[in-house]
C-alpha cells in the first residue's frame, strides 16, 4: 500500500462510510486507508457494491465519510461544509460521468462554460476559455450545437473539456466509456492518457479489465475494502 | 465587475425562460391579470371618487344648503281633504340669517315653481328659479350669452329671465335669443342671459340646476306667482304654502364653516317647531366622500391582493414542478461546484424575471382598459404614479416571497442522488 504523505493529492485513513438502510448498517466504506500521488492514473475495480461508487463520491467532495480521514491535496476536507465542499469541487477536482451528465438545453460552449460561470469569469474570458477547451477535444466546430445534437463520443469529450475548464489537477472518471461503443471507448481512454502525460492525476471507476488496462494502478476493492492493488 | 454579474445572471436567467416560451408565458398570466385589475380597479375607483369629490366641491366646500323638506307628518293629511300645509324656509329665515352671522358672506335665495312656458306655438314645462344675483356667485355658471340676474332686476321688479342652454335650445331653437320673449305662467319675460347648466347629483343633494331651468328675480317671483302651490292629482287638491325653498350661505372662512352650520341650525330649531328644513354641509360630504374613498380602496386593495396571490401561487407551483423537471441539471450544477446560495440565486431570478415581466405587461394592460372603459362608457378614470408604482412593486415582491420556497427546494437537492435522476 502507498503511504507515502508528500505529493499525495489524495488521502484516505481508516475512510468508513455507513449508512442506515432501514434497520440495517451498510457499510460501503469499512476501514480504507490508501493514498493517490500526485500525477498517477488509477482504476478502481470491484463488483457492484464494493463500495467503488462512494469511494468516488468521497474523493469527488460529493459526500462525507462517517468516521476517519481525507486529505485532499493535503487538506482535511472531513469537517468541511457543504459550501467548503463545492468550492473544493469547483477549484480542485474535474468530474467525467457515465452517461455524460451535460445540460441538454445549454450550448456546448455554455457547458464548457459552466465552472467558469461559477469561478466568475467574465464572458468573453469564458468564452475564449471555451473555444480552447473545445479545439483540444476536437470539437471547436460544435460550440453552437446542443448535446442532443452530438454522438456519444461528442458528448463524452464536451464533458472532458468541461471538466478541465477550472484546470484542476484531478480528474474522476465513472465509468466513461460505459456509455460508449468500444472504437469510441478507445478514442476516449486515449484523451484520458494525453491528459495523464501532460500530468494531470486521473482516477477512473470502471469495471472492465480492458479499459482498467490503461490506468497505470489498478485498485481492487471487495466489501467496502480494499482487495489488493496492480502496478504496471 | 459585480454589476455585469448581476445582469449576466438576469440574461441566463431569461435564456432559461425562453426555453419554455409557453409555460413561462402560462406562468406569466397569473400576474398579468392580478396586476392589471389591480392598475385598473385602482384608477377606476380613482376616477369615481375624483367625480364624485369635484361634484362636492363645485357645490362649495364653503357652502352650507338649507332645503325645506316637507314634514313627515303633513305627508297624510294634506292628501285627503284641501288643507293648505305650510312648511319650509321663510323670507324671516333669509333675513335673520343676513343680520346675525358676521361669518355669512353671501346669501342666495331659492324659490322653485313649475309653470308652463311658451314661446309662439312651442311650449314645454320649465322650473321657475326665483332667486337673486348672488345665486350666480355662489353656484357659478359659465355664461354663453347675455348677463345673469342683477341687483337692479330685484329693485326694479324688472321682469327678466335667465335660461339654461338647454332650454334655450328647445324654447327659441335657432331665433337669435337675447331680448326674446316668452311667456311663463300668464306673464311676459325677456331673456336677457344663457349660462351654462351643470345639472346632476352631487351626494345625496340637489342643488337647484336642472336643464330646464330658469332664472328669475324673487321678488318678480313672489309678486307674480305667490306662496301657495297648488296641485291637482287623482281627485284632490294638494296645496302647500313654501316662501322659500333653498337657502345657500357663503361662509369667509372654511375654518367657520361648521361651527356656523351648527349655530345655525340651533337658530332654526327655535322658530321652526316643525322639522321641515335640512342643513347639508357640502364640507362635511366632501370629508364623508374622502373616508368612502378610503373603504373604497382597502376593498379593491383586499381583492387585488387576492389575485396577486392567486398568481403567486401560480408561479409557485409552476416552479416547484421545474425543480423536479430540472432535479438532474441542479445535480450537475452543485457537482460542478456550485453552492446552495447560487442554486437559490438561480430559481430566484427566474422567478423575479417572471413575475416582474408579468407586473409590466399587467400594468399595460391595466393602464388600456381604464383608456377603454372611458371610451366606450364615459365613466372617468384616473391612473395616478402610485396605481402604477403599487402593483409593480407587488409583482416583484410576489416572485420573491413565492419564488423562495421553489428555490429552497432546489437548493436541497443531493447531487449524488440528483445524478442518477433520469
Amino acid at each position: 500500500m502507498t503511504t507515502t504523505q508528500n505529493g499525495d493529492i489524495v488521502s484516505l485513513h481508516q475512510a468508513r462510510k455507513i449508512y442506515q438502510m432501514g434497520n440495517q448498517q451498510v457499510r460501503a466504506l469499512d476501514g480504507v486507508s490508501v493514498s493517490f500521488s500526485r500525477g498517477s492514473f488509477w482504476a478502481i475495480m470491484g463488483p457492484s457494491g464494493s463500495g467503488k461508487s462512494t469511494m468516488m463520491n468521497i474523493i469527488g467532495c460529493l459526500d462525507r465519510l462517517t468516521d476517519g480521514h481525507y486529505a485532499l491535496e493535503g487538506q482535511d476536507v472531513g469537517t468541511l461544509d457543504d459550501d467548503d465542499l463545492s468550492e473544493r469541487r469547483l477549484r480542485h477536482i474535474g468530474f467525467i460521468f457515465q452517461s455524460f451528465n451535460l445540460i441538454p438545453q445549454l450550448t456546448v460552449q455554455r457547458n464548457i462554460e459552466l465552472p467558469l460561470y461559477y469561478l466568475g469569469w467574465e464572458a468573453e474570458e469564458s468564452a475564449a476559455r471555451a473555444l480552447e477547451l473545445a479545439r483540444r477535444v476536437g470539437l471547436e466546430d460544435r460550440l453552437n450545437h446542443r448535446p442532443t445534437e452530438l454522438s456519444g463520443g461528442q458528448m463524452q469529450r464536451v464533458a472532458i473539456a468541461r471538466a478541465l475548464a477550472n484546470d484542476p489537477h484531478l480528474l474522476l472518471a465513472d465509468e466513461p466509456t460505459g456509455n460508449l461503443d468500444s472504437a469510441t471507448g478507445v478514442q476516449i481512454m486515449q484523451l484520458l492518457e494525453e491528459l495523464y502525460d501532460e500530468g494531470k492525476t486521473i482516477i477512473m471507476v470502471t469495471h472492465e479489465p480492458d479499459i482498467a488496462a490503461h490506468a497505470r494502478c489498478r485498485l481492487h476493492m471487495k466489501d467496502g475494502r480494499v482487495d489488493r492493488i496492480e502496478e504496471s | 465587475m459585480k454589476q455585469s454579474r448581476f445582469f449576466r445572471n438576469i440574461a441566463l436567467g431569461i435564456e432559461n425562460l425562453l426555453l419554455h416560451k409557453l409555460r413561462s408565458f402560462l406562468t406569466m398570466l397569473g400576474v398579468v391579470f392580478g396586476v392589471g385589475s389591480v392598475v385598473a380597479m385602482l384608477s377606476v375607483g380613482e376616477g369615481a371618487s375624483k367625480e364624485a369629490m369635484e361634484q362636492i366641491r363645485k357645490l362649495g366646500s364653503n357652502n352650507i344648503i338649507l332645503t325645506s323638506v316637507k314634514p313627515v307628518e303633513e305627508e297624510g293629511t294634506s292628501t285627503t281633504r284641501a288643507v293648505m300645509s305650510i312648511y319650509g324656509l321663510t323670507y324671516n329665515d333669509f333675513a335673520r340669517l343676513g343680520e346675525s352671522y358676521p361669518a355669512v358672506r353671501s346669501l342666495a335665495p331659492v324659490k322653485l315653481l313649475r309653470k308652463e312656458s311658451r314661446l309662439g306655438s312651442r311650449a314645454m314645462e320649465l322650473r321657475i328659479v326665483g332667486t337673486t344675483y348672488a345665486w350666480f356667485d355662489l353656484v357659478p355658471r359659465e355664461i354663453v350669452a347675455g348677463r345673469v340676474l342683477r341687483a337692479e332686476d330685484e329693485e326694479r321688479f324688472n321682469p327678466v329671465a335667465v335660461l339654461t342652454e338647454y332650454g334655450a335650445r328647445r324654447l327659441l331653437a335657432t331665433q337669435s335669443t337675447i331680448g326674446q320673449k316668452i311667456r311663463i305662467g300668464g306673464d311676459t319675460f325677456e331673456v336677457v342671459g344663457i349660462i351654462k347648466s351643470e345639472s346632476g347629483q352631487a351626494g345625496n343633494m340637489q342643488i337647484p340646476d336642472q336643464d330646464v331651468d330658469v332664472y328669475i328675480p324673487l321678488r318678480v317671483a313672489r309678486r307674480y306667482f305667490g306662496d301657495v302651490y297648488t296641485q291637482y292629482s287623482a281627485g284632490s287638491r294638494i296645496r302647500e304654502r313654501v316662501e322659500l325653498h333653498q337657502i345657500i350661505a357663503q361662509i369667509d372662512d372654511i375654518e367657520h364653516v361648521e361651527s356656523t352650520a351648527g349655530a345655525i341650525e340651533r337658530m332654526l330649531e327655535r322658530f321652526h317647531r316643525k322639522n321641515d328644513y335640512e342643513i347639508s354641509v357640502p364640507l362635511a360630504l366632501l370629508r364623508q366622500a374622502e373616508a368612502t374613498k378610503r373603504t373604497f380602496n382597502i376593498v379593491l386593495g383586499s381583492i387585488a391582493g387576492i389575485s396577486l396571490l392567486v398568481g403567486g401561487i401560480g408561479i409557485m407551483n409552476i416552479m416547484l414542478a421545474s425543480v423536479t423537471e430540472r432535479t438532474r441539471e441542479i445535480g450537475i450544477r452543485r457537482a460542478i461546484g456550485a453552492k446552495r446560495k447560487q442554486i437559490i440565486i438561480q430559481f430566484l431570478i427566474e422567478t423575479i424575471v417572471l413575475s416582474t415581466i408579468g407586473g409590466l405587461v399587467g400594468i399595460a394592460l391595466g393602464v388600456l382598459t381604464p383608456v377603454l372603459i372611458t371610451f366606450f362608457s364615459g365613466m372617468p378614470t384616473v391612473v395616478t404614479p402610485l396605481s402604477i408604482l403599487l402593483p409593480m412593486i407587488i409583482s416583484i415582491a410576489v416572485g420573491i416571497v413565492f419564488g423562495l420556497y421553489p428555490a429552497a427546494n432546489a437548493a436541497r437537492v443531493d447531487p449524488i442522488i440528483a445524478l442518477r435522476h433520469e
